[in-house]
């Protein structure tokens, strides 16, 4: 299987070829927001923080932003920070100069003299941008080039019985033909952690896989919370679910089976090829954000009872075996996965069929949250604000 | 044959009803070796679990493959698997490791 992409100088082919407007804070967000307004083919994201915070959490600020940067789905970056932010504009833009040669300029609000400055200097540079990725060619990859990310999230009891499966079973044939995946969502292994560390291609990545769970655990403890209280909820029983390894058998089976290659951290780029796991919230827009700063392509979301959601940066493919799902929200749904659940295709044979929605969005095909335009994100805070 | 429950690996001791069963109906299946069937002894609501089985205290109950929870009271085949007949077995980090 091949694809229409976007060469980049380091790393994996790009499926998208945005210009990215980013705000280094939040006080930047508003600025970014009508730059990429302002521009076609520029996209903006929403950052909430960046000031007023600890270390922890500034590092993973910087994950994010960074990581973002350096997407392989964006072709360069525009930098509205304000001036007195935890890290400024300068350094940011430095910093992702030194992870990618792709081209980044940076301005701030205090330095231009106001937002107006600001805005028209970065709407030029956006513009120059934009027009340079406009004359891009795209180039045929092979789908060993993609990195695509797996979540779910708005789930019911289709979830584990089919949605998730399907995916399971697309996202091994994927890696079967050099592709990469990405399970993330690590508090909702516990349960299912001794089968998610079954999988692992060597002893040390099956402790990994054991410690970030423990770690989850012990975290929350540490906080007076128990992440297995209530668990699973009165609602998931009666919906089907007796036990917390069910729930999270269910969970898991989206990643697929195969041989898991490396254990990430929240936003980290993975070093390897093949099916791969990420430590991140059960939060599916928190989880999403952390794999697109991780470098994903794309994002397949299975859901039950259906969600909206979408990202700036690539396009999030939205799945649902639930066919009244399918039907109320056909303006959120991509893919109908119901048959599984009427009988009529097993979860095998619907994720074979899904290598075509993947070859098509690779291709250039929008998602439904995609040609709305959508723009969620969440930055994991690992610890309070101050 | 009209499927009313998947199985979801070969190796279950548990289906999961799709379409509400009443007793004395039959759960429909597909496996690798062709349809199956085995008969409700009691109402099994939408998305929950039959017993393929004579399930014995202590025993494992099986989906995905894998154990969900053991046996607390026995369970017939074609009875109705639930939180009121297995439980999940607290397992040990350190157990865990290799």
């Amino acid at each position: 299987m091949k694809f229409w992409g976007y060469r980049r100088a380091e790393g994996r082919a790009g499926i998208r070829n945005h210009v990215l407007i980013l705000p280094s804070c939040v006080c930047g967000s508003e600025s970014a927001r009508i730059v990429a307004s302002q521009v076609r083919g520029a996209v903006n994201i929403v950052f909430n923080t960046g000031c007023s915070d600890v270390q922890a959490n500034t590092d993973m600020s910087q994950k994010v932003l960074t990581g973002f940067a350096c997407n392989p789905n964006v072709y360069g970056v525009v930098i509205i920070g304000l001036g007195c932010e935890t890290v400024g504009h300068r350094e940011l833009r430095e910093k992702i100069q030194k992870m990618t040669s792709k081209p980044v300029v940076s301005f701030g609000i205090q330095e231009e003299g106001g937002t107006l400055k600001t805005i028209e200097k970065a709407v030029r540079a956006a513009r120059e941008m934009a027009a340079e990725a406009a004359m891009q060619p795209k180039e045929l990859f092979d789908i060993s080039n993609l990195l695509l990310g797996i979540e779910c999230g708005g789930s019911d009891a289709t979830s584990g019985l089919a949605s998730n499966p399907a995916v399971g079973e697309l996202s091994d044939l994927l890696v079967d033909m050099g592709a990469s995946t990405m399970m993330s969502e690590s508090i909702e292994w516990i349960g299912g952690e001794h089968v998610v560390a079954k999988r692992a291609a060597t002893p040390e990545i099956h402790n990994q896989i054991i410690e970030v769970c423990r770690a989850y655990e012990e975290h929350l403890k540490a906080a007076g919370q128990d992440c297995r209280a209530g668990q699973p909820t009165p609602g998931n029983k009666k919906g089907g679910l007796s036990t917390l390894d069910e729930k999270s058998l269910g969970c898991i089976r989206k990643g697929g089976t195969r041989p898991i290659v490396e254990v990430l951290e929240q936003a980290q780029r993975p070093t390897k090829n093949g099916a791969m796991v990420m430590d991140t919230a059960g939060f599916d827009i928190s989880s999403v954000t952390s794999m697109v700063a991780g470098g994903c392509n794309a994002i397949i979301f299975t859901t039950g009872r259906g969600t909206p959601t979408g990202n700036a940066i690539v396009p999030v493919l939205k799945v649902t075996a639930n066919e009244r799902t399918f039907k109320m929200m056909d303006d959120n749904m991509d893919v109908d996965l119901s048959p599984i659940i009427r009988g009529e295709k097993t979860f095998r044979e619907m994720g074979k069929e899904m290598l075509k929605d993947i070859e098509d969005m690779c291709n250039g095909r929008m998602t439904k949250a995609e040609t709305y335009g959508f723009s969620d994100i969440a930055v994991d805070h690992v610890c309070r604000f101050v | 044959m009209t499927i009313n429950a998947l199985l979801l690996d070969e190796k279950d001791n548990v289906v999961t009803c799709v379409k509400e069963v009443k007793a004395g109906e039959e759960v429909v299946y597909q496996a690798e070796a062709g349809i199956k069937t085995v008969t409700a002894m009691e109402d099994i609501p939408y998305c929950h679990k039959v017993a393929l089985v004579d399930l014995c205290e202590g025993d494992k109950a099986i989906k995905y493959g894998e154990m969900i929870g053991q046996v607390s009271h026995a369970v017939a085949k074609g009875c109705w698997v639930n939180e009121n007949n297995i439980f999940s077995v607290p397992r040990d980090y350190d157990s865990e490791l290799v």
